[in-house]
């Protein structure tokens, strides 16, 4: 867990630019900058353990209270893409593997390749951006901006998921044939299962693994697009909240935003390590990055 | 390594695209600041012009020509792109190949530390960069940068661990070869490969981030002007002009699509898997309808050919049958093709391969055509090489011993249970029933082996075709299987084809032996002729003669011939 | 015994009749963690001799060879070579003492650099700092020829050889710093049945013609019978029996030696009823 210390001179800032020497120290009082830096830094943490973040140097309210206000909408989009992510890109880099294996259906390998390329090069605020000319301002089927109704959730999270369903299926795409190359593949044809019974129950169980743990980190990412997408759609969330804050150079809700976004990094970390714990034992005991 | 013939091209379309791609950008980059430098950045009062002859996507609300703008941006983002991805990309290695060389406890240390900045989103990891220093160009670079080396680092030590452990690096740290000198000799040039293509990913990830920071406002600052930057612009027109979009856009995506076509060449080159040769769709040719058996033979194949599609046959057109509870061997070495062969007989054909053959049958199936998938399943089981990659090894042991008595024999769970616990059990596996709740890992290497056997008894075959089912195991555990496939062939008179290299162990089992040189059959023996070692044919007596002999000595019974080879 | 610190001369007090012990083992004890797999081992290797080591899987034979080299570090017990003990040696004596001991690993696709000639390759061992092949021409030729090879060899890379010639090099390297003992690992096990009969066949050879003694790692008893004139038989992590090869198969004491002679498919009290 990173807890950044922001360098520089709080109370500068604080103060605003082109405060005089006098106002300067009248805030660095205020903010308890006198005293030594590890005292600050205890003050903090116990600050933390009471949910106390300090106050926004602009609006004057609880860091809390803005995080707290500011959270689900921030979770609701990420999480809801996260999922959305996994249902798409699993079964179609399992299909596109098997359909292309040894060279089959060229062109569905070259125009898989180019595809998950072109959308994951355009970035995620690009998409966003290019949804909301389409679908927002030319055809109107969306809000453009705002969370007023559930149907502003539809733009953003689809201009969140485009982008990593490319990375991950490229990745399920890969495993997969990887997977399909494995002696118990060919002993499971052996058996003379039916094509969608064998992939499901013989290849889906190898790939689990090690598409979650790449995923986890795609994933993690996630949190960072959401930041950038929380501006083109004007979403009350976390990421907007942290933007404006540095904009502004409000330390105290940079420092409790960056915060909970670490833990939320965290989270989906360990998360995605319990639910490879549950379904390979074997994961227990020892990372597979062992050097 | 893969010798440089068997790969694929370099020179793909996908290449080819890809670096003309990135050369025109290179050169709007170069060039464009030039001759499009005044018309992008000088105010005119023409703000907010639509498209135009003059002006192709309009100008903006300063009156500066559009287009110009997204090209001469080109320089600035490239630029600024690739000192971010060079950042990431030498931090990255040289701390990963750091980590290697260092002594263990640190090695751990760091690897920790590693794991947890992987896990942390790199784009607010440069958010926080960017607050601390300055907004601006080179923040931006700085942050993106630094945000791309710890997972750049953990990828080159992975790769680093992956590389260290191959035996010529364990011999060249047994000669005393210093360790710098190691990482350089050795591991570099040998993880340069997936290195390369991974540095495109980091480059068009660089840009992707760079961008965004510009575009929230904490990269490149006005009057300057990158991608982002542009995009920004845009925002604020987007109901009004949206075509402001469309220029920096397109740039984005273009700029980050040539690096991955690239990188998609380069690993496309690099998969030991990819093939010369264009997939041609393999033909399996016989006999559409059986011709009414004519002999008591359970197995019959005449002249099959198994070959790769447009290319040189690998089984030459050999003919054999099997009686019923007959044990036949085909022996050879590599390359031999009687894995092929005995493969094809199971109905398991190679997916890439045509076969072609007057006729191959088992029992009444053609097993040219499609025959039922449940007939096969019962009448045919196969016993592998290698108990140890057999097994799905995040499955346990029961679901798949008792896949064919669910799937084909339709038998419920617990029923197809019982009835696989007691093949264990005559097999000689202790407590089957718990056996069947354990992963493959948890069983030794002769215990899956006979689990095999059992489960491939289960059905009541007609024929086992066994692949060199004891050349992996120990031999005292190889004797103890030996034994079992022995009491299954008294016990029941199944068929079977047993495939070898070990002329002593098919001399004890087999009845007829069939052996086999590249692709085709050189010799037929049987047991007898085979343990007088009256041979005919030159391989054969190579064959015999290469097998080292065990010499027991003065002391002990020398049979006529004693064979002791125990591959 | 006092043992010389300097240098690896034979120590001062050897009796003039004693051949010195290319490998003398005495009570090593090595474990994995919670697994004790070399229990307690002592073994010892004449120069010149060429002792097998045979044993299934678990046996602690690949163990006790990798110990030998220094992959592993005992737990406890101690290790001679050329009559020095490894323990109370100096750090520069140890890098000496590495090329004493060399090492050729199983798998002949993986234990040869790729990109580099195989007379970068034996350079390396010659000289594993600056490993130039101009400089050691000679020597290069010489050990080539040794093995059966081309001189042309030195300057192809591994994937333009067969595994059995890839083998040859990495036996190549092994001899060319003319080492008081070489391990080698399971040399044969994963080449085909012609082409060991080949390696087979070179390691007789040189049996005779080389100053070093040879620990030859095998699960192959018929294979071992034909390289070696002494064998040692692990079971579990000890040693269950050694002696004279055609003594130890003639007429083997051990319970377990008895089981793992009988276990082979032809020969005599094999039976599968």
């Amino acid at each position: 867990m990173m807890i950044p210390l922001i360098p520089g001179d709080p109370a500068v800032v604080a103060a605003g630019d082109g405060a005089s020497a006098d106002q300067i120290a009248q805030v660095r009082a205020e903010l308890g900058l006198e005293l030594p830096l590890w005292t600050q830094f205890l003050n903090y943490f116990s600050g933390i353990l009471r949910l106390d973040l300090g106050n926004s140097f602009v609006s004057g309210e609880s860091v809390s209270t803005l995080i707290f206000n500011r959270f689900p909408y921030t979770a609701a989009i990420a999480f809801l893409s996260i999922v959305l992510i996994l249902l798409v890109s699993v079964p179609l880099g399992m299909i596109v593997a098997v359909l292309t294996r040894s060279g089959r259906n060229k062109w569905l390998d070259v125009g898989f390749n180019f595809l998950t390329s072109l959308f994951y090069s355009i970035p995620q605020y690009v998409i966003g951006t290019l949804l909301v000319v389409v679908f927002a301002i030319t055809l109107g089927w969306f809000p453009a901006a705002g969370a007023e109704s559930p149907l502003s959730l539809v733009l953003p999270t689809a201009a969140l998921m485009i982008g990593p369903s490319c990375v991950i299926s490229r990745i399920v795409r890969r495993e997969t044939a990887v997977v399909l190359e494995k002696d118990f593949v060919r002993t499971a044809r052996g058996w003379r299962l039916r094509a969608f019974r064998l992939h499901s129950r013989y290849v889906l169980p190898s790939l689990i693994t090690t598409t979650l743990t790449l995923s986890g980190l795609i994933l993690t990412a996630q949190l960072g697009g959401a930041v950038i997408i929380e501006t083109v759609f004007a979403w009350p969330g976390l990421g907007q909240g942290v933007v404006n804050a540095i904009l502004q150079r409000d330390y105290p809700v940079i420092r409790g935003i960056i915060l909970i976004l670490g833990l939320l990094a965290t989270a989906i970390i360990i998360l995605v390590d319990v639910i490879l714990a549950i379904i390979d034992p074997r994961n227990l005991g020892g990372s597979e990055h062992a050097v | 390594m893969l010798s440089r013939s068997k790969r694929g091209g370099l020179w793909t379309p996908t290449m080819l695209i890809g670096l003309t791609l990135l050369g025109a950008l290179i050169l709007v980059a170069i060039f464009a600041p030039i001759f499009l430098g005044t018309a992008a950045t000088q105010l005119t009062s023409n703000a907010g012009l639509g498209p135009s002859s003059e002006h192709w996507l309009g100008t903006d609300d300063y009156g500066r020509d559009l287009l110009a703008r997204a090209l001469v941006s080109a320089r600035l983002t490239l630029l600024m792109t690739a000192g971010a991805a060079a950042i990431s990309v030498i931090g990255g290695l040289a701390i990963g190949l750091a980590i290697w060389v260092s002594p263990k406890k640190l090695r751990e240390m760091a690897l920790r530390v590693l794991e947890s900045a992987v896990a942390y989103p790199p784009l607010i990891f440069a958010l926080v960069i960017a607050a601390i220093l300055r907004p601006g160009v080179g923040s931006a670079l700085i942050a993106i940068g630094i945000s791309g080396i710890p997972g750049f680092a953990r990828i080159t030590a992975n790769l680093a661990a992956s590389v260290s452990h191959s035996d010529f690096v364990v011999t060249a740290r047994l000669l005393g070869v210093p360790s710098a000198r190691i990482a350089f000799r050795h591991m570099l040039p040998n993880m340069a490969e997936p290195l390369l293509i991974l540095a495109t990913t980091v480059f068009a990830l660089s840009l992707v981030e760079i961008s965004a920071l510009s575009f929230i406002g904490l990269g490149v600052q006005s009057p300057q002007f990158d991608f982002g930057r542009l995009l920004n612009d845009s925002l604020d027109s987007l109901y009004t002009q949206p075509l402001m979009a469309v220029g920096p856009s397109v740039m984005i995506a273009l700029s980050g699509l040539s690096v991955m076509l690239i990188g998609d060449a380069l690993a496309a080159y690099a998969d030991p898997r990819a093939r010369n040769v264009k997939f041609r769709q393999p033909k399996a040719t016989g006999p559409a309808v059986l011709p009414a058996t004519d002999d008591g033979a359970l197995v019959r194949v005449d002249d099959l050919r198994i070959g790769i599609p447009n290319g040189p046959d690998l089984v030459k057109g050999i003919s054999f049958s099997i009686n019923p509870g007959e044990v036949v061997a085909l022996v050879g070495e590599s390359g031999s093709g009687k894995s092929l062969t005995a493969m094809t007989v199971a109905g398991l054909a190679a997916q890439d391969l045509s076969t072609r053959a007057e006729l191959l049958r088992v029992d009444n199936m053609n097993m040219l055509s499609h025959p039922d998938p449940s007939r096969l399943a019962k009448e045919i089981s196969i016993i592998y090489q290698d108990p140890g990659t057999t097994f799905n090894p995040s499955l346990r042991m029961g679901v798949q011993l008792t896949e064919v008595l669910r799937t084909h024999l339709g038998m419920g769970r617990a029923k197809a249970r019982r009835v696989i616990a007691d093949a264990m059990g005559q097999v000689n596996i202790s407590r089957p029933a718990a056996r069947l709740d354990q992963h493959p890992h948890e069983l030794s290497g002769g215990m899956r082996q006979r689990a095999m056997i059992a489960s491939a008894m289960a059905t009541g075959p007609k024929l086992i075709v066994a692949d060199e089912p004891t050349t992996a195991l120990d031999v005292t555990v190889q004797h103890e299987v030996l034994r079992q496939f022995r009491r299954i062939h008294k016990q029941e008179r199944t068929a079977m084809l047993f495939i070898s290299h070990d002329l002593g162990v098919v001399q004890e089992l087999c009845d007829t032996i069939l052996v086999m040189c590249q692709g085709e059959i050189v010799e037929r023996l049987t047991k007898d002729e085979l343990v007088r070692r009256d041979v005919k044919h030159p391989y054969t007596r190579a064959l015999l003669e290469a097998i080292p002999i065990l010499d027991l000595g003065a002391g002990a019974h020398k049979e006529v011939a004693v064979l002791g080879g125990v591959n | 015994m006092n043992l010389a610190t300097t240098g690896l001369q034979k120590p001062a007090n050897t009796a003039l009749d004693e051949v010195p012990l290319a490998v003398e083992v005495q009570g090593l004890n090595v474990s994995f963690g919670d697994s004790h797999v070399l229990k307690n081992v002592s073994v010892r290797v004449k120069a010149n001799g060429v002792v097998g080591l045979v044993g299934e899987s678990g046996s602690g034979k690949s163990t006790l060879g990798k110990t030998l080299v220094g992959i592993n570090v005992p737990d406890s017990g101690s290790i001679r070579i050329g009559g020095l003990d490894l323990a109370g040696i100096s750090r520069s004596e140890r890098a000496r003492m590495r090329r004493e001991i060399q090492y050729i690993p199983q798998d002949p696709y993986s234990s040869l650099s790729p990109r580099r000639t195989t007379g970068q390759t034996l350079a390396e061992a010659l000289d594993p700092v600056r490993s130039d092949p101009r400089k050691y021409k000679r020597e290069i030729a010489e050990v080539l020829e040794c093995v059966k090879l081309d001189a042309a060899a030195a300057d192809k890379y591994p994937h333009e050889f067969s595994g059995g010639q890839r083998q040859r090099i990495a036996i190549a390297r092994a001899l060319i710093l003319n080492p008081k003992v070489i391990i080698a690992d399971e040399i044969t096990s994963a080449l085909d049945v012609s082409v060991q009969a080949e390696i087979v066949r070179l390691l007789r050879e040189l049996r005779g013609n080389m100053d070093s003694a040879m620990l030859f790692i095998s699960h192959n008893l018929a294979v071992t019978q034909q390289v070696c004139d002494e064998v040692v038989v692990m079971f579990q992590g000890r040693i269950v029996e050694h002696g004279p090869i055609d003594d130890v198969y003639g007429n083997p004491q051990h319970e377990y030696t008895q089981k793992l002679l009988s276990s082979l498919p032809g020969s005599p009290g094999f039976t599968l009823d």
